[in-house]
């Protein structure tokens, strides 16, 4: 599937038409000019060994789109896939298609630095450089060869990360000094700072308490105004208080080699898929009955 | 009451304890407290042992300084001991030189080395280059001595000192290269693909052949053509050593050194620093640059203040390659020979306890060892100071 024939189909879409048949009015369809990524086919490799195979994703611009699955499913390795982090993994190898905005994202002529640049990425530890917080913020702008203007950025992104307030007055202070939560949206207001046009978020609160969570999910919300997110989170009652859509990543077991391969099982709008799920596989992982 | 009646008549049928009976053997105890004081003594005479060094130092030390004739010891214009000149600022100055040049080669390429074993190296080439870092680790000083004093003296020294102009036109000529070579590539990035690119690293390469065979033919031609003795035969015995060949034979000994802390201390920055500067559009050289190095930094300067302690304490090398043997003229000239310190102290203490001298002349080689000893401490416990206040910014 890709963005041209969804384009003819009415420019709306059901998601995954081919995979899950259509319900009722309730689904919310595809845009095809709001399509950001576009995975078809898609498998990561480390070395000979596949980790995920065969995914098949639209994600829609300003949603916010889960991976939930169990551990091992690869659904962190599919995300890391989206803004080329797996490059830095040396074994790591990708097969498949991945647009973004119609651009294969693993054409040679693209630069992964490029690619972060405009996908940025927020990880499951909170982790602040140990610099300022001035200058945390204003890192990803530093190293885009930006010079002026810089005070503006990290005050308008630590706003947007809902931490302005609590450190307008000690910039110059180290971050290593902040709590876990704060750390946390420190790094949001990181990322944002880059003018980022996707989040990827890899279970950005399983490090933090209830409380910092909880502000993290509010964040989320509000980011989702402007910017397209992906989370990865092992915490299905986060992906179904958060996102948009939700898709449910599982483990296949070779039998003869042991080893575990992670698939996409189903994919669509979170509300179906925590009500009304169509594969049995999805019903017994929000159920608690696997996993 | 009646629930406290009910746990008394439960605890009965479980049955109560005698403290005896958690007291564990007698045996056990006595072995922990053996065991313990062993440690403790194995510490103590560590530190008896430093104390006594510390006591004979002083000792000898305050005879010299109780006794000497203070203007002797400066400006004297050499350190002559058995005659009784015991001129500091020839012993000081050469191993001012001698540790700064070390330093200049065993902190650039030591971190060098450091920043691409960590940073850059895949898993197999740290485990071809990290073995060779050890063996280079091994070798016996006296055996880079006789490196330093049959070639680097005759061969690199030598030839630098003669043909300084040269050298210095050279690495400007390299500077400047190297910064056209930093344009163009940004160039060729920008114009990836396109005819433009492809002609420029064509350019480029040609340059780089033609620069590398003008290099080799000056290369020969000084070799074998100057007429020079100690040019003419490559491996030919030099006349005499000086301090800078020394003091490069000293910091190819601290490379390893330098390199081994530093690494260490890269390595031990989180990877998620990494990984969150990639994840924010920084390429390597940026992240090493920006994150893991100011990260690492008090390793980075412990590694140096190491260095500089080895490079300072080094004997055996100086003694041999620094073109003097039991006195030495004042100089500051890194190309002509001297005593360092420790070079100093060596070339009267060999083989036997007398020194041949006058009067104070071996009590004048303990004050040296005890103002060696000030410095060293002296510079570890700035390096301290320095480490914790870089620390305390973040």
């Amino acid at each position: 599937m890709n963005a041209e024939e969804i384009a003819t189909d009415d420019s709306v879409v059901t998601d995954m038409a081919d995979a899950v048949p259509a319900t009722t009015g309730q689904d919310r369809g595809f845009v095809a000019e709001d399509i950001v990524f576009d995975a078809s086919d898609l498998s990561v490799y480390y070395g000979d060994f596949r980790a995920v195979r065969d995914v098949n994703m639209l994600i829609q611009r300003k949603e916010i789109t889960a991976l939930i699955g169990p551990s091992g499913c690869g659904k962190s390795t599919v995300l890391r896939s989206f803004n080329r982090m797996n490059d830095l993994i040396p074994t790591a190898r990708v097969e498949g298609n991945l647009l973004y905005r119609g651009v294969d994202l693993y054409d040679p002529r693209v630069d992964p630095v490029e690619v972060r640049r405009r996908i940025g990425m927020v990880f499951q530890k909170p982790n602040p450089f140990p610099k300022s917080i001035y200058d945390n913020v204003a890192y990803g702008p530093r190293v885009a060869g930006r010079k002026k203007g810089l005070d503006d950025v990290v005050e308008s992104s630590l706003k947007k990360a809902a931490l302005w307030d609590e450190v307008k007055d000690r910039l110059q202070e180290s971050a290593i000094g902040m709590s876990g939560g704060q750390q946390q949206r420190l790094s949001i207001a990181r990322a944002i700072a880059s003018d980022p046009e996707v989040l990827l978020m890899d279970e950005p609160c399983s490090a933090l308490d209830p409380i910092a969570t909880a502000r993290i999910e509010e964040l989320m919300a509000e980011l989702k105004d402007e910017y397209t997110i992906l989370i990865v989170t092992h915490n299905m009652q986060q992906a179904a208080r958060v996102s948009d859509r939700t898709a449910f990543f599982s483990v296949e077991v070779d039998e003869t080699s042991d080893r575990r391969t992670g698939l996409l099982v189903e994919y669509t709008t979170t509300e179906k898929l925590f009500s009304n799920p169509d594969d049995e596989r999805t019903e017994n992982y929000i159920t608690g009955r696997f996993g | 009451m009646a629930d406290i009646s009910i746990s008394n008549s439960s605890t009965a049928a479980v049955g109560s304890l005698s403290v005896e009976a958690l007291a564990g053997p007698q045996k056990r105890a006595r072995k922990e407290a053996l065991i313990r004081s062993v440690f403790l003594l194995a510490s103590l005479v560590s530190i008896l042992i430093s104390v006594l060094i510390v006591v004979s130092l002083v000792r000898e030390s305050w005879t010299f300084m109780t006794q000497v004739d203070w203007s002797v010891t400066w400006g004297q214009n050499g350190w002559r001991p058995r005659r009784g000149l015991y001129d500091m600022p020839t012993l000081l100055v050469a191993s001012l030189i001698v540790t700064v040049i070390a330093m200049l080669v065993a902190g650039p390429l030591g971190l060098g080395a450091a920043i691409y074993l960590s940073e850059y190296a895949s898993k197999k080439t740290r485990s071809f280059f990290k073995p060779i870092l050890e063996v280079l680790a091994g070798v016996p000083s006296v055996v880079l001595g006789f490196f330093a004093l049959f070639f680097i003296s005759p061969q690199v020294i030598e030839r630098i000192g003669r043909n300084g102009w040269l050298v210095i036109g050279a690495v400007i000529i390299i500077a400047y290269l190297a910064v056209i070579a930093g344009w163009t590539r940004n160039l060729v990035r920008r114009e990836a693909g396109t005819e433009l690119a492809t002609q420029i690293k064509r350019v480029l390469t040609l340059t780089a052949l033609v620069a590398t065979a003008l290099i080799l033919i000056w290369w020969v031609n000084s070799v074998a053509g100057s007429g020079d003795p100690a040019s003419a035969d490559f491996f030919s015995v030099k006349r005499s050593g000086q301090l800078a060949a020394a003091a490069v034979g000293v910091g190819i000994l601290t490379i390893p050194l330098v390199a081994s802390v530093s690494e260490d201390a890269l390595a031990s920055v989180p990877q998620e620093l990494r990984s969150a500067s990639a994840g924010l559009g920084a390429r390597k050289l940026t992240t090493t640059v920006q994150v893991v190095l100011p990260a690492a930094v008090s390793g980075i300067v412990a590694a140096f203040i190491i260095g500089i302690s080895r490079a300072l304490g080094e004997t055996m090398v100086v003694f041999m390659a620094g073109g003097a043997a039991d006195e030495a003229t004042f100089t500051s000239s890194p190309f002509e020979g001297s005593l360092t310190m420790t070079a100093g102290m060596a070339s009267l203490a060999t083989g036997t306890d007398n020194v041949v001298g006058e009067g104070l002349t071996f009590q004048s080689l303990y004050f040296v060892g005890f103002v060696l000893f000030l410095l060293t401490l002296f510079l570890n416990i700035a390096a301290g100071r320095f480490v914790n206040r870089v620390r305390e910014r973040y």
